[in-house]
């Protein structure tokens, strides 16, 4: 029962580091509640189809079909952290003064509440698959009793749910006026740590070159075995011993989405403070 | 969406896509009763290797080692594989992570 319970509290909890980084930074944003409630269940019900369809996401592309849904997976979501980074540069302020009032800007905070819904839909759909396999694993295979499973999974989740509202009330202890600046660091953070991920499981499969296989080796340090090492794997993307590649596409996609923030998020340094549709809309 | 965001999809994409190299060495595992096979798997230094896991079990198992940063799952009765390396010499562990164990196990890199 209690090995179930690790493994189901390991899985959930860097889906619920996920899940308190999205809820703090959309802390005084309208409607809120339902679009995450939406990326919850929509996550929940994906995770149910990855677990069933496992065996023939496997078999694509000549049995790297894993790789490149977990990449993409990853990928997807970091676009979402970055479109949220940017129209956060945008809107940030109006947030953290509470002047979400007119209908337009709702709508903008809508769009920016269906980016980081996905993002959490995603992460649950990943982590939440895991779990499914696991527990589907152990109902056809061991002799333990349901009981035990069950009890055990759900000690696990409730574990992973704890740690994930501990973060969060954390957060929320931080005051409003600097809450949204941590937790846009805390979200380009998060999405760098997802692309490099992403890449990894890239070179897992062959499909990118590693630029050296193990570039550092910290685990003497911090394991990523380790609850803290998974916390840190989950916020901030930590491996203990990286690809070069992993290292590479970290920085990029850091340096990448502070520029995105600076040079598209922030309309006011060309003068033009209206709410959209202003500031240079590369395409 | 920004240019930088652009710049980072492509540049994922097309690294993606022309760089597959063929590893030139396949080694073979095979997972029963959560128990692989060899439990001592010996693998040359310096060398980028493909791992291939059976998993002969009717249930699902999650082949993962920390030490190689490998994570992938393996339904039952399937086959996955796995690029790892180039490795320095040493002792390297991986499990099941759903029987972890039962079924932890080792490569040795000469």
């Amino acid at each position: 029962m209690f090995s179930t319970a690790l493994i189901v509290f390991r899985e959930v909890l860097e889906a619920a580091m996920v899940i308190s980084i999205v809820m703090a930074a959309t802390k005084t944003v309208p409607k809120r509640g339902a679009w995450i409630t939406s990326g919850l269940l929509g996550g929940l019900a994906g995770a149910g189809l990855v677990a069933v369809f496992a065996g023939a996401i496997q078999s694509w592309a000549s049995g790297m079909g894993q790789e490149i849904f977990n990449a993409s997976v990853m990928f997807i979501a970091v676009a979402m952290l970055t479109w949220h980074s940017v129209w956060m540069g945008r809107h940030g302020r109006e947030l953290s003064q509470n002047l979400m009032a007119t209908g337009r800007q709702v709508q903008t905070g809508n769009k920016s509440l269906l980016a980081l819904a996905l993002v959490v839909g995603l992460a649950l759909l990943r982590e939440g698959s895991e779990t499914v396999l696991f527990l589907y694993g152990i109902a056809v295979s061991d002799s333990g009793s349901l009981f035990e499973m069950s009890a055990g999974a759900l000690m696990g989740i409730a574990g992973g749910a704890a740690m994930g509202a501990g973060l969060y009330l954390g957060l929320l202890q931080i005051s409003m006026k600097r809450i949204f600046s941590v937790t846009n660091t805390l979200i380009i953070l998060l999405a760098a740590g997802m692309a490099s991920q992403g890449i990894g499981f890239l070179v897992d499969a062959n499909m990118v070159p590693a630029w050296g296989f193990h570039i550092w080796d910290s685990s003497w340090l911090l394991s990523d075995a380790s609850v803290l090492g998974q916390v840190l794997h989950a916020l901030v993307g930590y491996t203990a011993r990286p690809a070069g590649i992993q290292v590479a596409v970290y920085l990029i996609t850091l340096v990448g989405i502070v520029l995105a923030v600076r040079y598209i998020g922030h309309p006011a340094a060309r003068q033009t403070p209206t709410q959209h549709g202003t500031a240079p809309e590369a395409s | 969406m920004g240019k930088a965001l652009h710049a980072i999809v492509f540049a994922g994409l097309t690294l993606a896509l022309p760089l597959t190299a063929a590893a030139d060495d396949s080694y073979k595992l095979t997972l029963k009763d959560h128990t692989f096979s060899p439990q001592d798997l010996v693998l040359p230094k310096d060398q980028r290797v493909k791992l291939i896991v059976h998993n002969q079990d009717k249930a699902p198992a999650e082949f993962e080692s920390h030490d190689l940063d490998v994570e992938k799952i393996i339904p039952g009765g399937q086959t996955i594989s796995v690029f790892v390396g180039p490795l320095k010499p040493g002792r390297y562990s991986f499990v099941d992570e759903y029987h972890e164990d039962e079924s932890k196990a080792y490569l040795t890199v000469e």
